[in-house]
């Protein structure tokens, strides 16, 4: 019947389910590894901190500041998180505490749905809605002249974007604290609105916490949308209606490109190595985050 | 005997399934009232009656009447805040507010109009000594409530609810999750307190109730089957499915 005894199999299965194991234990390392080995050639001329904060990015001379990437691509992450985080918060402390059963019901499959667009077409609708907007009407509002392609346009697109993400955790989280512990603040004279704001926030603190974490991971790694309407100026921005460029967008634009000048292939290869480090970064973040609001 | 709670034509619907039909109850004031009976009969759902928490299900319809000092507490213009810090609630398992062990009780003080960190410092002392938790946690007040063990969440959640500074007690099977030491104290300190408060007790177990009962109410498949002091309930049953309940016929 069977080519191997039952023992002989049992073996097997677990030598495979350890091998995958270790492989998926591994892929960090062997990622973080490849993209060192790969930026060596640059880091080898050039220090570290002068990569990070020399403003000059010109790779004809050899001149690569990854400055104007980095604060661009911090600019557009932490304003989408600072638009998202309220809106997704308020939304899941109505739609789980406030709002009727099938609003929760009609909720999920409308969260799903933005969650499955592509981020090209979350693009196009920033080309063709956010940008012109903020040329037109919120910059002028502001008495700034700006051409729409901006910090402002990326931040507005991606908050958009990572909505659905921070929103289905919060839901999540608010969803499944407990009926006991309501009723509990309840019967202390607490009213509906003090058991949100004293309990049910400080319950969810770290899941809240962790949410916003994961969306920030999201945005500041996300291409496309940023890409399109970001207008791709190399420049350290000096407003949000500033243009401005991205790391992400730098790979994307340019990998595979212009192999004649040197060292410019190893360059791309550590902004990949940087947005790794970063996302790391965030992750630790929040893990120090959630293990410190977590006793409760 | 005075009468503290006295409930009229209660019956509680969700959807289609009526899950309490007719009650009619009386609870006398000062005393311990056991509603007892085996699980799913509605006992919880006529407790969380009592102080409203049925308004957080949507899908429950209650119509009737519940008459605390004379006045409805189903009226439109009742205020729920005061019903419910009239009566100290004790929950099956102890839900301790994720905060301090301090605060949780000093949450109810502000609740209740307690003005002041100095008195109401005194008064969390003082709340948690009734508790007998004092001692205890006399030396970790500024940790987290969830790292005390279970039977001293329940303890800290009877302190919580004194702190309210009620006339009625609630208390769902309070000692159904706790060790025999903590679960004895709790039962001994109704009895102690009894003097002051009108005590409601859920519970499944008949040994509880002989041992802490003053009046018994009987319930089964949603409704009373019979009311009266624990004497008489115990000693003289009138109704057919009392008997055969105290003979344990229905475990
Ligand atoms: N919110 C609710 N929705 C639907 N059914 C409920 C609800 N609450 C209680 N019930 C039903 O009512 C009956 C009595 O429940 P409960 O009062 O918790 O009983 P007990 O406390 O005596 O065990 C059970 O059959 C339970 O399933
Ligand atoms: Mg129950």
């Amino acid at each position: 019947m069977y080519l191997l005894n039952r023992q002989q199999r049992h073996v097997v299965n677990y030598s495979w389910m350890l091998f995958s194991l270790l492989i998926i234990a591994f892929l960090p390392f062997m990622l973080f590894g490849g993209l060192y080995f790969k930026s060596f050639l640059l880091l080898k001329t050039h220090t570290l901190k002068d990569l990070i904060f020399l403003h000059s990015w010109h790779p004809s001379r050899g001149e690569f500041g990854f400055y104007p990437f980095i604060v661009g691509s911090i600019w557009v992450t932490l304003l989408a998180i600072l638009i998202s985080t309220p809106i997704c918060l308020l939304t899941a402390i109505n739609v789980t505490q406030y709002a009727k059963k099938r609003f929760l019901r009609i909720m999920h499959p409308v969260i799903d749905i933005l969650a499955g667009i592509p981020s090209v077409v979350y693009g196009v609708w920033g080309i063709l809605v956010i940008v012109p907007f903020i040329s037109r009407y919120l910059g002028p509002w502001f008495g700034v002249q700006s051409m729409g392609y901006s910090i402002l346009a990326g931040a507005f697109v991606l908050s958009v974007m990572i909505i659905p993400f921070i929103l289905n955790i919060m839901i999540e989280i608010f969803r499944t604290i407990p009926t006991e512990l309501k009723e509990a603040t309840l019967s202390l004279g607490a009213t509906k609105w003090q058991m949100v704001k004293h309990v049910l926030l400080r319950k969810a603190l770290p899941g809240i916490i962790a949410s916003v974490g994961f969306g920030l991971a999201r945005a500041f790694g996300e291409t496309m949308a940023v890409l399109m309407v970001v207008g791709n100026v190399i420049k350290v921005p000096h407003s949000v209606f500033d243009p401005g460029y991205t790391l992400p967008a730098l790979i994307a634009n340019n990998y595979g490109e212009v192999l004649s000048i040197p060292q410019y292939d190893s360059a791309l290869m550590f902004a990949a190595l940087l947005l790794l480090a970063v996302s790391l970064f965030f992750n630790l973040l929040m893990h120090f985050f959630i293990a410190r609001y977590n006793k409760y | 005997m005075e009468t503290a709670i006295r409930i009229k034509d209660l019956n509680v619907f969700a959807g289609k399934t009526q899950i309490l039909h007719d009650i009619n109850v009386e609870i006398p004031k000062n005393k311990i009232t056991v509603i007892l009976g085996p699980s799913g009969c509605g006992k919880t759902t006529l407790l969380k009656c009592m102080n409203r928490l049925t308004d957080l299900y949507p899908e429950l319809k209650v119509s009737g009447e519940i008459l605390i000092n004379d006045k409805n507490i189903f009226d439109p213009g009742a205020d729920i805040s005061k019903l419910r810090q009239s009566m100290g609630l004790l929950s099956q398992r102890p839900y301790p507010l994720p905060m301090t062990i301090y605060n949780n009780i000093a949450y109810a003080l502000k609740l209740r109009g307690v003005r002041g960190r100095r008195k109401q410092s005194i008064l969390v002392m003082d709340y948690l000594k009734q508790a007998n938790l004092y001692e205890e946690v006399r030396k970790r007040l500024r940790e987290p409530a969830s790292r005390l063990s279970i039977g001293q969440q329940q303890r800290l959640c009877l302190a919580r609810g004194l702190a309210v500074n009620p006339d009625i007690i609630l208390a769902d099977e309070p000692t159904s999750a706790l060790d025999p030491i903590s679960s004895r104290f709790i039962d001994e300190k109704f009895q102690e307190i009894k003097p002051h408060f009108t005590i409601v007790v859920v519970t499944h177990v008949l040994r509880q109730a002989r041992r802490i009962a003053d009046n018994v109410i009987f319930m089964y498949m949603g409704e009373v089957v019979e009311q009266g002091s624990a004497s008489e309930f115990f000693e003289n049953p009138k109704e057919e499915k009392t008997k055969s309940y105290l003979e344990g016929m229905f475990n």
